[in-house]
């Protein structure tokens, strides 16, 4: 029996078609997760490889990333594919810090994970010690099928996201004085030279 | 630019540098010996300009190389530059070279073409080590210079007298570990890695940005408010004495 209160809400439970009930974590999740958008910070080989999974054949839009943003004020995720020399160390965190909450980091390649085989003096060894990082694709560089799957796993990461955990999207704040976000001495820890590295210290009396 | 007339001058010449086939196509010269060879011309009228600066004469895959004392290079490049016979009018570039023997001197080397005649001479200064690394700026005969000599003194402390702006240009301004191609360089730098990071995460990117060297004088209006803030108050007598701070 219908009502001309306008206050009330009525349902005709014959027609529930229009209707949809899920939690709000899963809404949410899902429309994060299917319009990422990346920031690409490519500084390498590993940046043709993204052209190469953005471009027709791999096909990058089919995960709702077709809008790549070259601006990091309307980006979600940073793609960094390359080696980061110290220099662009500044740059890159600066880059981080201008994308709004929430956002997630990919590091793409062997160079932007661990330095890669540029051990020396002018390479960072690992974004994460700029950064914190949400997804590493190893690969020299990776090929984009090694992307596509970094990016499947980035969605997944993000459909496990919970509203009310207050951990996640927590803007880092580095220590003021040495721009670290991590210690010192893990950084050194991480920074280990490995593999045949450990035999290129010595140099000329 | 080139007159009609200036070519039919130079044919004698260019037919002589190059040497041709049948139908006139400029041949690859092959079989080259790694030590001597023909000298190219240049190197022995340096010889009678300069006399005791030039201090010897090398040719190596064919390539000559002349020795000069360090006081006579910028006279020599000048006269290389400017005299109509020579006429060497591209720098093709300037590195240095240190040998792992301790007690070699460390070289500067100057790479100069001379286009229209087909002609290529490299410059070699010695440089003795614990002594001051200085040998003169070219950068008033070639403009481009500039940062050949800069990344020169970035990667080896080769100081370019008369260079009106000498500083890195690879790494950052503040870089403090010294001088990344010497060979008593570390390879992974003097640092610690976290203190590498941290000194790298000091550096300001935009320390060198002026309004007029980003050429957005006209643009200034329209940037965020967040890098107008930044360029405006940046304090050119503040970036002065940390430049005069990191010289000392």
């Amino acid at each position: 029996m219908p009502t001309n209160d306008a206050r009330l809400v009525t349902v005709d439970p014959a027609a529930q078609d229009g209707w949809v009930a899920t939690r709000l974590d899963f809404l949410v999740n899902w429309a994060r997760a299917g319009s990422l958008w990346p920031m690409p910070f490519g500084t390498a080989c590993c940046a043709i490889e993204f052209m190469a999974t953005a471009a027709s054949r791999f096909d990058l839009a089919r995960f709702g990333m077709e809008r790549l943003s070259y601006s990091p004020r309307q980006a979600d995720v940073l793609i960094c594919a390359g080696r980061v020399p110290l220099k662009l160390a500044p740059v890159l965190r600066r880059i981080y810090q201008q994308m709004p909450q929430p956002k997630w980091v990919i590091s793409m390649g062997a160079c932007a994970s661990t330095g890669g085989m540029f051990d020396n003096y002018a390479v960072v060894q690992g974004i994460d010690t700029i950064i914190p990082v949400d997804v590493y694709v190893p690969g020299c560089p990776p090929r984009p099928e090694a992307l596509i799957h970094g990016i499947i796993m980035l969605q997944k990461k993000v459909m496990q996201e919970r509203l009310k955990d207050r951990e996640l999207h927590v803007e880092m704040e580095p220590d003021p004085t040495s721009q670290l976000y991590i210690p010192p001495s893990r950084i050194d820890e991480l920074s280990e030279p490995f593999g045949n590295s450990v035999h290129q210290t010595r140099s000329a009396p | 630019m080139t007159a009609p007339s200036d070519a039919t001058a130079l044919a004698p010449i260019l037919s002589a540098a190059v040497a041709e086939d049948s139908n006139g196509s400029p041949i690859t010269p092959g079989l080259i010996a790694h030590r001597g060879g023909p000298v190219n011309g240049t190197a022995d009228t340096l010889a009678v300009q300069f006399g005791e600066a030039v201090l010897r004469t090398e040719v190596v895959w064919g390539e000559t190389t002349v020795y000069l004392r360090a006081d006579m290079l910028h006279a020599a490049v000048r006269w290389l530059h400017d005299t109509p016979s020579e006429r060497y009018d591209y720098l093709v570039d300037i590195t240095a070279v240190e040998y792992r023997d301790a007690d070699r001197p460390l070289e500067v080397v100057w790479h100069l073409r001379a286009l229209q005649r087909r002609r290529f001479l490299r410059l070699k200064v010695e440089l003795v080590k614990r002594q001051p690394l200085v040998v003169d700026s070219i950068i008033d005969i070639y403009s481009g210079a500039d940062w050949l000599e800069r990344e020169c003194y970035d990667m080896f402390g080769i100081r370019f007298d008369g260079h009106p702006d000498l500083r890195r240009i690879l790494m950052w301004d503040t870089y403090r570990e010294g001088f990344p191609l010497r060979k008593d360089f570390p390879l992974r730098g003097r640092f610690s890695r976290a203190e590498q990071l941290k000194q790298a995460l000091a550096a300001d990117p935009e320390a060198r940005y002026s309004v007029n060297e980003l050429s957005i004088a006209e643009a200034f209006d329209s940037l965020p408010e967040d890098m107008k803030r930044r360029i405006a108050a940046r304090d050119e007598t503040a970036r002065d004495n940390a430049a005069a701070e990191f010289d000392a």
